[in-house]
């Protein structure tokens, strides 16, 4: 079963679930990470989506347990000692977080926060260490990057200290950034320079990038492929291009129905009836099925699996919605979120 | 920054003012020193010529202003029991005193903060149950309980250390024990707290997430800002090294400030009261200002001139 054969895919997450103090919040994730390729994962705040890879990563508290299967080039890591994750972390893997200001150390420079990444990875020290982290705050767009190395956190904007904890990210020149809603707390003009510095630094590296967002606007700029998750689940998956314009899931639709469009006759929007369940207290069928005008009592009952479709996507739903015939497509997504 | 030790500065001389007013005002109003020192049976014209000869019989705000005016010239008055300079008097006691509050404080810092920290890192263990009820216990228990306790163990029961006296270093073993088991409670109870806090804290996660090692991400990243709390309380601990020893001394027959205050307290030997109060004011402001400085080099955020 342990065959370590060299596969297009960089990383492979085989069946991963995780549970907080028995509550089970993932239920048995499957995904590829292939080289080089601009993954984004959707759904609302609690789904998952970040849980996914702090498991992955083995960064979820003690009482998290964590099962299944993530592989790193064929190699195991859920399960594997903490000195194998530890090189994992940032030199082949590397995370940024959501709110960029309170991720960094407050009493420790910025200079210093930088080079120590470098040390660990590239073992680079002193001088050395330093012209590279400034080349990497240069990089990122630092103006200044030379009078500002010895400053702190508390001395940059939450634009800046974003574009700080991706050159730290950058510094173990990983093959994968996970970044988790790294835009989020940011200005809606600062989001927009982040995700051109993303879509630039993945161009230039080469590495991957697993981009967490509840926005589908800035997941489209970036991403090719996107994964959908709700409670726990991906409930679909396929390219931007067959989401984005003929969602089958009922939950992708919805996320589509509740963006507001700026050209065209103006429409109310349409939201998605109720809330998402508590993992405590999940459905038993489909988790989706309360909250979703297509439900039947077979959804209620049993839960769908991710399933291939013929048009290349993954689908778990008893009764999606029919793919749009070309021509007739009624377009549910504004022109500029395709570009 | 010239501004911010001005202030300081200003306000720690207040306090001291403060502390030496109400230390004067508080001895004079509450008993005479001349009944106390010559004895209910002595003659009314001795116990006059005893309050003339020490200013006593001047008005409380003429003995105010002449004390004051001694002390700004170096002047702290003479014993009116050993007839000997107060200030000479205190400081003859002082290394007695530091000879069981500093290693009290090191055991307390040595002990306390990796028990605290100890107990955060492995939260609802086995052991951090037992570091908690052991603080607790530690602090709630007052010292003249804890020093009897031991000297109950150590010295009637085992036989094997002295109860009293300041002979050889055994003597200091127990003193030094009762003295430092509130402050290892306090300190493990901080220590735990505030590092509980910050390994919450979305930075330790990054620091993580770069690949640290656990010890690295313990020590260099969480630890530094855990810091200040802890600061605050050592420097209290710091203050407290002349004064802090009044109970421990007296149960254990310890030659230092503390039994010499309690002495003068009861026999109404103003000057050495007043002095030692100084001391003891002094000590609390100057490692005050010592932590105010200490945040500023722990916390850059604290530096900036917006924070003052």
């Amino acid at each position: 079963m342990a065959m370590t054969v060299a596969t297009a895919n960089l990383v492979e997450l085989r069946n991963l679930k995780v549970a907080f103090d028995g509550v089970r919040v993932l239920h048995g994730i499957d995904l590829d990470v292939a080289r080089g390729e601009a993954l984004g994962l959707v759904g609302e705040s609690g789904c998952g989506k970040s849980v996914t890879w702090l498991a992955a990563l083995g960064l979820l508290p003690g009482k998290a347990s964590v099962t299944g299967s993530v592989r790193l080039e064929g190699r195991e890591l859920c399960g594997s000692p903490r000195s194998t994750l530890e090189q994992v972390r940032g030199g082949r893997i590397a995370m940024i977080f959501q709110d960029p200001s309170s991720s960094l150390n407050p009493v420790l420079s910025i200079g210093r926060q930088i080079t120590e990444a470098l040390a660990i990875h590239r073992g680079l020290r002193g001088e050395a260490a330093k012209t590279e982290a400034l080349r990497l705050m240069d990089m990122v767009g630092i103006p200044d990057a030379r009078r500002r190395f010895d400053l702190y956190t508390h001395e940059f904007s939450g634009g800046q200290c974003q574009r700080l904890m991706i050159a730290m990210a950058l510094a173990g020149e990983p093959d994968l950034l996970i970044a988790d809603e790294p835009t989020t707390a940011l200005d809606a003009t600062i989001q927009a320079q982040i995700l051109d510095l993303l879509i630039r630094l993945q161009a230039e590296t080469g590495m991957a990038l697993v981009f967490i967002s509840h926005d589908l606007g800035a997941v489209s700029q970036v991403c090719e492929r996107v994964c959908v998750m709700y409670a726990g689940r991906i409930v679909e998956e396929g390219s931007v291009a067959q989401l984005f314009s003929s969602p089958r899931h009922p939950y992708t639709r919805g996320l589509f129905d509740a963006i507001p469009r700026i050209e065209g006759p103006r429409k109310r929007l349409i939201p998605i009836p109720g809330t998402v369940p508590n993992p405590k207290t999940l459905p038993k069928g489909c988790a989706f099925a309360p909250r979703c005008s297509r439900t039947t009592a077979f959804c209620e009952t049993s839960p769908p699996s991710l399933l291939p479709q013929k048009d290349g996507r993954k689908l778990a739903c008893a009764h999606p919605i029919e793919l749009a015939v070309a021509g007739k497509t009624e377009r549910r997504v504004p022109e500029d979120l395709l570009q | 920054m010239i501004r911010f030790v001005l202030v300081r500065v200003m306000r720690a001389v207040i306090t001291i003012l403060a502390v030496m007013t109400f230390a004067f005002v508080v001895l004079r109003m509450s008993g005479d020193p001349a009944e106390v020192m010559l004895g209910p049976d002595v003659p009314q014209n001795v116990i006059e010529a005893f309050r003339k000869s020490w200013g006593l019989d001047q008005p409380l705000w003429i003995q105010y202003l002449a004390y004051l005016k001694s002390i700004f010239t170096g002047d702290f008055g003479v014993s009116m029991r050993d007839k000997a300079p107060a200030l000479q008097l205190v400081l003859e006691r002082v290394p007695a005193t530091l000879q069981l509050t500093v290693p009290a404080l090191i055991l307390k810092l040595l002990i306390g903060i990796p028990a605290g920290v100890y107990a955060a890192l492995h939260r609802q263990s086995f052991a951090d149950r037992g570091v908690i009820l052991l603080a607790i216990l530690g602090f709630t228990i007052p010292s003249f309980v804890m020093g009897l306790v031991l000297v109950l163990i150590f010295s009637v029961t085992l036989g094997v250390l002295p109860s009293g006296g300041q002979e050889t270093w055994l003597h200091g073993i127990l003193p030094t024990l009762t003295m430092s088991v509130g402050g290892v409670g306090i300190l493990a109870r901080f220590s735990r707290s505030a590092m509980i806090e910050v390994m919450g804290q979305p930075y330790i996660r990054t620091a993580s997430a770069k690949g640290l090692k656990w010890r690295d991400v313990v020590w260099g990243h969480a630890l530094p800002n855990a810091a200040v709390p802890i600061v605050t309380i050592v420097g209290f601990m710091v203050g407290s090294l002349i004064a802090g020893a009044v109970v421990v001394e007296s149960i254990f027959s310890w030659p230092g400030i503390g039994r010499l205050l309690i002495v003068s307290v009861s026999n109404r030997d103003l000057a050495v009261v007043q002095c030692i109060l100084l001391i003891v004011a002094g000590t609390m402001v100057v490692s005050n200002l010592a932590v105010d400085l200490l945040y500023g080099w722990l916390d850059p955020r604290l530096r900036s001139p917006a924070s003052h």
